[in-house]
C-alpha cells in the first residue's frame, strides 16, 4: 500500500517536472497583456474558424431538421405526379447517369493516366499539353459543359435531351478528377516494383495491368468515388443536355432529370417547398456520404 | 510474337486516351465559338459588352449589366470569403491542436462537397429571408449573391491557402521566435509573406469558382438585367443569364446566349492562364 502510494507521489512530481516549461492560463493571458498585437491576431484567427466550423453546423443542422421532418414514404412512390412530386424515378435517373458516366470516363481516365506516367517518355510534348487541358477542363464552368454538350449532341447530332448527351457531357467533365487521382496513385508506385516486373521477364503491358495497377487501386477507386460524388450534385451540365422529364428512363435516348435537376426543378415551380427540403436532405447526404467514403478509402488504403 | 502485338495495341489505346482530353477542350472551345462568335459579329461587339439594355424581344442584347453583375458578385464573394478563409486557414495550419485538426480538415473537405443547388436552396431559405429583414426589400441581390458566395469559396480558399503555409520552412518560424516574436507574431509576420504567391493561387481558384458558380447564384441574387446602383439590388450573372432564358429562347436570342458563354469562357481562360502562370512562378 505504501508502496504504491509513493509511487504514485513520484509520478505526480514526474508530471510537474514535465509541466515545468508548460504556461498555466493565466500566465499566457499575462504574456498577451503585454502583446495586444498578437491577443488580437489570435482572437482573429480563433473566431474566423469558429464561424467557418458555425457556418458548416449550421447549414448542414438547418436542412437535416428541416428536411427529415419533411420526409414520408409518399415521397418514394414509383410514379412522379404533380400531387406528389416523388423523388424515386430521379433518384433511379441518378443511377443510370451515374452509372453511364462512368462506364465512359473511369477506363478513358485510367488509360490516358496509364499513358501519361507508365508509357510517355521524358520530354514528350503530349504529357505538357494533356497536363495543360486538364487543367483547363477543371476550370470550366458546368454551365459552359452543359452549353457545349447541348450544341453538341442535342442539336449538333440532333439527339434533343437524351441521358447519353448528359451523360457524355458529364464525362468529360469528371474526366479530369479522374485522370488527376489516377496519375497520383501511379506515380505512388515505388520504381522497384516495375524494376522487379520487368526484371522477371514480364513486358511493359503485364506489369501495367498485374503490378501496378493493383497496388495503385485504392488510390484510383478513391478519385472514382470522387466523381461520382460531383455527377450526383451536377445541375447546371444537365438541365440542357439530359432535360427535366420527371420519370425514370428506360433507354439511353430518353430526357432524364437526376435528382439536384430534381431540386432546381422543385424550387423553380416554387410550389413544393417541403419536397424540397425533403430532398435537399436526401441529396446533401447522398453527395456528403460519397465524399467521405472516398476520404476513407484514401486515407484507410494509401498509407 | 502475339504478346508483342497486343503490347502495341494497348500502346495506341492509351495515346488515343491520353488525346481525348485534348479533343474535348478543342471540341468544347470550336463548338462554343463556332456558335457564339457570329452573334457577336451580328449584334456588334460594341452594342454587345458596351449595350446595358437586355430585351431580347425588341433585339437589344447588350450584356454589360451581366458583365458588372458578374464583377460585383465575384467581388462580394471575395470580400467574405478570402479574409475569414486566410484566417481559417491559419488556424488550421498553426493553432490548432491536433486533435481538433482530425474533426476540422475532414468537416472543411465535407464542406466543399456540397452541391451548389443545396447552396442555392440554403440561401434562398435561410439568407434571403434573413436579409430582408435586416435591410428590407425583397433579399436577393449582390450582398446576398456575395455572402453566399464566400461561404461556397471557403474551402477552396482555405485548402490551398493552408497547404501553402505549411510548406513554408519551418526555419522562417524559429527565426521569429528567436528573434523574440510571440507566436502569433511569428506567423503572420515571418510566415504569411513567405506563403503569399500559393495564397495569391488560391484566391485566383475561388475567383473562377465563383465566377462560374450558376445554381446558387440563380436563388439569390435577384436576376434583374439591370445595372446594379447599390449592392441590395439584384443582379443577373454570366452564367444564370444563360440557365434563366436558354430554355426557351430561339434564333438570335439564342445565339446571343452562346455568346455570354464566350465571353464567360474567355474570363475563366485568363482566369486559368494567371492561375498557371503564379504556379509556374512558384516552382521557380
Amino acid at each position: 500500500m505504501e508502496m504504491v502510494q509513493s509511487l504514485n507521489g513520484i509520478n505526480a512530481n514526474i508530471k510537474e517536472e514535465q509541466g515545468i516549461n508548460k504556461q498555466t492560463w493565466r500566465q499566457k493571458m499575462k504574456a498577451y497583456k503585454k502583446q495586444p498585437l498578437s491577443l488580437f491576431l489570435l482572437t482573429l484567427v480563433t473566431t474566423s474558424a469558429i464561424a467557418t466550423i458555425g457556418i458548416l453546423l449550421f447549414l448542414i443542422g438547418y436542412i437535416l431538421l428541416n428536411g427529415v421532418r419533411n420526409l414520408s414514404f409518399d415521397l418514394f412512390a414509383w410514379e412522379y405526379t404533380t400531387e406528389n412530386v416523388s423523388m424515386l424515378p430521379a433518384l433511379l435517373n441518378t443511377l443510370y447517369m451515374t452509372g453511364l458516366t462512368l462506364l465512359l470516363a473511369v477506363p478513358v481516365g485510367v488509360f490516358s493516366a496509364i499513358y501519361l506516367v507508365e508509357y510517355a517518355k521524358r520530354g514528350n510534348k503530349l504529357v505538357n499539353i494533356v497536363r495543360i487541358t486538364t487543367e483547363t477542363l477543371q476550370g470550366i464552368p458546368s454551365i459552359v459543359y452543359g452549353l457545349f454538350g447541348y450544341l453538341m449532341f442535342c442539336i449538333g447530332l440532333n439527339w434533343g435531351y437524351t441521358l447519353l448527351a448528359g451523360a457524355i457531357t458529364l464525362a468529360i467533365m469528371v474526366l479530369p478528377v479522374i485522370m488527376r487521382t489516377t496519375e497520383e496513385a501511379l506515380l505512388a508506385v515505388p520504381d522497384s516494383y516495375r524494376e522487379g516486373s520487368f526484371g522477371l521477364g514480364a513486358g511493359r503491358l503485364r506489369t501495367v495491368f498485374r503490378i501496378v495497377l493493383p497496388s495503385a487501386m485504392p488510390g484510383i477507386i478513391a478519385g472514382v468515388i470522387l466523381a461520382i460524388g460531383r455527377i450526383v450534385g451536377e445541375t447546371a451540365a444537365l438541365i440542357f443536355t439530359a432535360g427535366t422529364v420527371a420519370t425514370a428512363a428506360t433507354g439511353l435516348f430518353d430526357s432524364t432529370r437526376t435528382l439536384a435537376v430534381h431540386m432546381y426543378c422543385l424550387l423553380n415551380e416554387g410550389l413544393y417547398m417541403e419536397q424540397a427540403y425533403a430532398t435537399a436532405v436526401v441529396l446533401l447526404f447522398m453527395v456528403l456520404g460519397i465524399n467521405a467514403l472516398s476520404s476513407y478509402v484514401a486515407k484507410r488504403f494509401i498509407k | 510474337m502475339k504478346a508483342k502485338q497486343s503490347e502495341r495495341i494497348m500502346h495506341a489505346i492509351f495515346f488515343i486516351s491520353a488525346c481525348v482530353s485534348v479533343l474535348a477542350v478543342a471540341l468544347i472551345c470550336f463548338f462554343i465559338f463556332v456558335n457564339g462568335v457570329p452573334a457577336i459579329f451580328e449584334i456588334t461587339l460594341s452594342d454587345f459588352l458596351g449595350g446595358t439594355l437586355w430585351k431580347p424581344l425588341e433585339g437589344l442584347f447588350g450584356i454589360l449589366p451581366m458583365v458588372v453583375g458578374s464583377v460585383y458578385v465575384t467581388a462580394g464573394g471575395i470580400f467574405f470569403g478570402v479574409p475569414i478563409g486566410i484566417l481559417c486557414a491559419i488556424f488550421m495550419a498553426r493553432f490548432c491542436p491536433v486533435k481538433l485538426y482530425k474533426i476540422l480538415k475532414p468537416a472543411i473537405e465535407l464542406l466543399a462537397g456540397v452541391p451548389s443547388i443545396v447552396y442555392g436552396f440554403f440561401g434562398l431559405v435561410v439568407l434571403v429571408p434573413m436579409m430582408r429583414t435586416l435591410f428590407g426589400g425583397s433579399g436577393k441581390g449582390i450582398l446576398t449573391a456575395s455572402v453566399m458566395l464566400g461561404i461556397m469559396i471557403l474551402p477552396t480558399i482555405i485548402g490551398v491557402a493552408e497547404s501553402a503555409i505549411r510548406a513554408v520552412p519551418e526555419s522562417y518560424y524559429e527565426g521569429a521566435l528567436g528573434l523574440g516574436a510571440t507566436h502569433e507574431r511569428a506567423v503572420f509576420f515571418a510566415l504569411l509573406p513567405a506563403a503569399k504567391s500559393g495564397i495569391l493561387a488560391g484566391v485566383i481558384l475561388g475567383i473562377g469558382r465563383v465566377i462560374g458558380e450558376t445554381m446558387a447564384v440563380v436563388m439569390v441574387a435577384g436576376n434583374q438585367p439591370i445595372l446594379p446602383n447599390s449592392i441590395f439590388s439584384g443582379v443577373r450573372t454570366l452564367t444564370s443569364n444563360i440557365v434563366l432564358e436558354m430554355g426557351y429562347a430561339s434564333g438570335l436570342h439564342k445565339d446571343a446566349l452562346i455568346a455570354t458563354a464566350v465571353v464567360l469562357f474567355v474570363f475563366i481562360l485568363i482566369i486559368n492562364l494567371s492561375f498557371s502562370a503564379i504556379k509556374n512562378k512558384e516552382r521557380n
